[in-house]
């Protein structure tokens, strides 16, 4: 059933895409931070029309699956004119979804920084700029960092779904095999066995930084 | 077409499926969601580590990729399932584990005086469980669960790419035959949408029901 030979030769083909599907989950991932913290402070706005669209775009996001949404970025928006590469149209999809999911994340750091600092802040007559970017956001980041680092894990585990957008990253990669083998044994299993091997080190280490942090923050 | 053709195409052809394979996951991953969770606490060394390395398996690796497999390889051991069963097996198991973490964390923030009164009042170890720790446990989990439920739906759609006849597979089709890609595409998000959200306010409800008059 098992084939160790053709299981060998094939193993340097898929960590091939390996790069591939870490460069997609990088630079998602930022994307996702980035676009994370936007909508944060969207919704944190005064503005009422702002922060409700902003609130309006988060539970879209987060109500409707990522595959559609790939293929919404994908299909779609060549119809307007703008035709992205898979990677490309990929990472953004990816880097949207989940900038919802971070957002959250933010929310309740920032959320759990004490009223006090505030007042602080104020009473010493710090601009508005640096109150975020000297009390707030430093304390309210590395607690949350061990959730963030949770997401990054789980992005890294969707994107095999980028595979329905054409990108030959690891799973399309196996089909790829398979499909000129007829072989799909070796080739599905090998890359479920990848996923492992990157996601579980991965996870205790968020696990161990995630125990480091309680320690530092505990009051 | 027009955008509502569509959507009424959609609704007919793939909301059924769609909602059937959400039902009967989520009961798959709810039972070994809590048989795993309490698994995680037996007095035995093998039934632990059992349970310690299903979750890690199916945390680990992609939904995707287990969906591949279960539905493209378990035929080459001899094990051939339909695509709907596939899709509900690969579904359960992946939530399963995830749920198994909420149900573990939800025992454990049970304040440890509930057990001690309980084994004071010489309560059997079922009866502690039963009468004691999982009422308490079901409602500290309800939120975690809710979420896990919208993302188990939006999980639905990856079951298209194993031509499970669902709403995603049904747009994939029409798209084919139509290239109505903009109206398709918009529909499905917004079908997906009405569906979701019902569900998240109904599980808000749900927990704010169950949590009346207690804390």
């Amino acid at each position: 059933m098992w084939d160790w030979n053709y299981a060998l030769s094939i193993v340097p083909d898929l960590l091939s895409a390996v790069g591939l599907t870490i460069a997609a989950t990088i630079v998602g991932f930022f994307l996702a931070v980035i676009l994370g913290l936007v909508f944060t402070l969207l919704v944190r706005s005064d503005n009422k029309v702002v922060s409700g669209i902003a609130n309006g775009i988060i539970k879209f996001v987060r109500n409707t699956p990522l595959l559609v949404q790939l293929y919404f970025i994908f299909y779609v928006f060549p119809q307007f004119g703008l035709t992205l590469s898979p990677f490309v149209a990929g990472v953004l999809g990816l880097g949207l979804h989940y900038s919802t999911y971070l957002s959250e994340v933010f929310r309740s750091g920032i959320d759990s920084v004490p009223q006090g600092q505030w007042e602080v802040a104020t009473a010493l007559n710090f601009t508005k700029r640096k109150t975020w970017t000297r009390i707030i956001l430093p304390q309210s980041i590395p607690p949350v960092l061990p959730v963030i680092g949770n997401y990054f894990i789980t992005m890294f585990k969707e994107t095999p779904l980028l595979s329905a957008i054409t990108l030959t990253e690891i799973l399309q990669t196996a089909k790829n095999i398979g499909a000129g083998t007829f072989r799909y044994v070796e080739p599905f299993t090998l890359v479920g066995v990848l996923f492992l091997l990157l996601s579980y080190p991965a996870s205790l280490l968020v696990k161990q930084a995630e125990k480091r942090i309680a320690e530092k923050y505990s009051v | 077409m027009n955008f509502w053709e569509i959507v009424v195409f959609l609704v007919r052809e793939g909301v059924g499926v769609t909602i059937a394979l959400t039902i009967l996951s989520a009961i798959v991953a709810l039972v070994l969601g809590f048989a795993a969770g309490l698994a995680k606490r037996s007095p035995y060394a093998v039934v632990r580590g059992i349970a310690h390395i299903y979750v890690e398996v199916f945390r680990g690796t992609s939904l995707l990729v287990q969906l591949f497999w279960i539905y493209f390889v378990l035929p080459m051991f001899g094990l051939t399932l339909s695509a709907m069963t596939a899709a509900v097996v690969a579904i359960g198991l992946n939530f399963g584990a995830y749920v198994s973490e909420v149900v573990r964390s939800g025992i454990e923030s049970v304040p440890e005086g509930q057990l001690e009164a309980s084994v004071a009042l010489n309560l059997s170890k079922r009866q502690r469980m039963r009468r004691v720790v999982l009422p308490q446990a079901f409602i500290l989990m309800l939120p975690n669960l809710g979420n896990q439920l919208i993302e188990l739906f939006k999980s639905t759609s990856l079951v298209s790419l194993i031509t499970l006849t669902d709403l995603t597979y049904q747009a994939n089709l029409l798209n084919g035959s139509t290239l109505e890609t903009t109206k398709i595409y918009t529909a499905l998000l917004l079908i997906y949408f009405v569906l979701a959200w019902p569900l998240t306010k109904g599980m808000q409800l749900l927990e704010r029901k169950l949590t009346e008059g207690r804390y």
